[in-house]
């Protein structure tokens, strides 16, 4: 069962992505992504003191804040920030700065829409990750591995495609919200970072899932998802290298 | 280290709680080795949960759900409303979780918990099912908003929902959704009629009014039930329905519901420092079958206890 994007892409067909780092002048780093239609600005601040709220004598901490496109932040910014701090806590090297606090804010700045449903969905998700990512790389923030974010669609048939936009968005009945850890380029030694003969690149880091879906569907996402993610990997190293020094 | 020699006297005893306080993660590793936890569970096995149905008076629907020291109290309000232009034969449902300070020494007076929106915004998800159609309005949640509707384009129900928080001692989202749920099925929808100038007004039971707009649907009819079990992740162990002290040790938390019909409803795994392989999705996915099944007679054994009362 085929389904015809509006867009005219293969289902394993990414909206065009764009990177630029460096966008802001007082962040210390920044980074604006979009993919398609939307748009979204991350930027960095820190490490800085720890806050009294935050503080943590053996850890950095991370505070994330949501600025949605219109209108103030309520329920739905609350988790997005949540998912995005743990997220990132997840990548970043914690211990190299302890005590210290880094903010990462992120403003929707297009959200692709035809149609615009406010208060649910999380089809900003998978590009403020990517944006946040780039931003914390910018900040020059020590990070284990990058975070790969995409959004699969399950249309009714069982059909599943990749990054869908808001107007493919309302023909699905389920979306899962996938972050991996990026694919490497070097080989690594037998063992050290696989568990039990799965390379890291496939494990999940972030999952949310949104309306019902069979169980064997949500782990056919899960392949495509991983399919995508060497694609997603590969522009993030070309976006982010030629910034790079040397 | 006196862990190992715990056998009788007061001196290892007392080494025993500083070793938890001061090393919790090699602590809870030494268990984990031998396949069990400090509280005596099996890695796989939940607390013990009971729920008790009615448990606030004055409320249409309540319920009372406990699993392990985690408490929850679900309670629903019914009121008529003039429903939505856009939807005018179909109810409204207003879900509200709340951590007041009395649950947790994390929370404190003034000053919202983190975790209530996030837990809020998940029930909201788990129970209303935020997917629309562009073309069919399939339904595939819990309820049925047509379900609240009583007169079309005039009169539909509107729940509220509110859970209280009474004990937070981990897996709240699971606690939560176990209390809203049996709420829902404890929910008697009050009898309304019509009064002199068409509106719609709640009528005590005794003085049998005439024109009863509702007279059947006085229970509200529950598809797809949905059930979810926290798991932890860590190393190659996983920790079935943590307490508040292991998940803040772990960290890495995955919550699964599944519903009655087998479906994911949600598989939720917000970061963490443990990376989830398929192996382990499959084996959290399992165990949440397992404890489905032991949620499903819980419930049923408590709405069969009220039905004799």
């Amino acid at each position: 069962m085929e389904i015809d994007r509006i867009d005219g892409r293969t289902p394993n067909q990414l909206r065009p992505l764009a990177c630029s780092r460096s966008v802001l002048n007082r962040a210390h780093g920044s980074a604006s992504w979009s993919q398609g239609d939307t748009k979204v600005l991350a930027a960095v601040y820190g490490p800085k003191a720890g806050i009294k709220k935050n503080e943590n004598p053996e850890k950095a901490c991370i505070e994330v804040i949501w600025k949605p496109k219109t209108g103030q932040s309520g329920k739905s910014e609350r988790e997005y920030e949540m998912i995005l701090k743990r997220t990132l806590q997840s990548i970043c090297i914690l211990t190299v700065n302890p005590n210290t606090t880094t903010t990462v804010i992120i403003q929707v700045v297009n959200d692709d829409g035809a149609v615009s449903f406010k208060g649910y969905g999380f089809h900003l998700l998978p590009c403020s990750i990517n944006a946040a990512c780039a931003a914390l790389v910018d900040a020059g923030i020590p990070l284990k591995h990058l975070a790969v974010a995409i959004c699969c669609g399950l249309a009714e048939s069982g059909y599943v495609i990749l990054d869908p936009t808001k107007l493919e968005e309302q023909k699905m009945k389920a979306f899962a919200y996938l972050v991996f850890p990026n694919s490497v380029l070097s080989v690594l030694p037998e063992g050290s970072s696989k568990v039990v003969g799965e390379p890291t690149e496939s494990g999940i880091i972030t999952s949310v899932t949104q309306g019902a879906m069979a169980v064997d569907d949500y782990f056919h996402c899960l392949e495509r998802g991983r399919a995508a993610n060497e694609k997603m990997s590969a522009f993030l190293r070309r976006s982010l290298q030629p910034q790079l020094p040397g | 280290m006196g862990y190992s020699n715990a056998s009788g006297d007061l001196s290892s005893e007392m080494e025993v709680d500083a070793f938890r306080r001061l090393f919790p993660l090699r602590f809870y590793e030494r268990h984990l080795a031998e396949l069990i936890r400090p509280d005596g569970r099996a890695l796989g096995k939940a607390r013990d949960t009971t729920i008790a149905l009615g448990a606030v008076a004055s409320a249409d629907g309540s319920a009372l759900a406990k699993i392990g020291l985690t408490t929850m109290l679900a309670a629903i309000k019914m009121e008529v409303m003039t429903p939505l232009k856009e939807s005018p034969d179909e109810g409204c449902i207003v879900i509200e979780f709340h951590m007041p300070p009395i649950c947790s020494p994390l929370v404190r007076p003034g000053r919202p918990a983190e975790a209530a929106p996030v837990v809020s915004k998940q029930l909201s998800d788990t129970i209303l099912r935020h997917v629309k159609h562009f073309s069919v309005r399939s339904f595939s949640g819990m309820i049925d908003l047509k379900d609240l509707s009583l007169v079309s384009g005039k009169a539909a129900w509107m729940a509220y929902l509110d859970i209280y928080c009474l004990d937070a001692d981990g897996s709240l989202f699971d606690v939560a959704l176990l209390s809203a749920v049996a709420a829902f099925s404890h929910l008697q929808i009050p009898v309304v009629s019509m009064n002199d100038e068409g509106k719609l007004i709640v009528v005590s039971e005794e003085n049998g009014e005439k024109d009863v707009v509702n007279k059947e649907k006085r229970k509200l009819r529950l598809n797809r039930i949905p059930f979810s079990l926290t798991c932890i992740l860590h190393k190659k162990y996983i920790l079935a329905d943590p307490t508040a002290e292991e998940e803040s040790i772990f960290e890495t938390v995955v919550t699964v519901v599944l519903d009655t019909s087998d479906q994911l409803v949600s598989l939720y795994k917000p970061g963490g420092p443990a990376l989830a392989f398929t192996s382990s999705v499959q084996d959290c996915i399992a165990l949440t079958k397992q404890r489905l099944k032991e949620l499903q007679t819980i419930l049923d054994e408590s709405i069969s206890g009220m039905e004799v009362d």
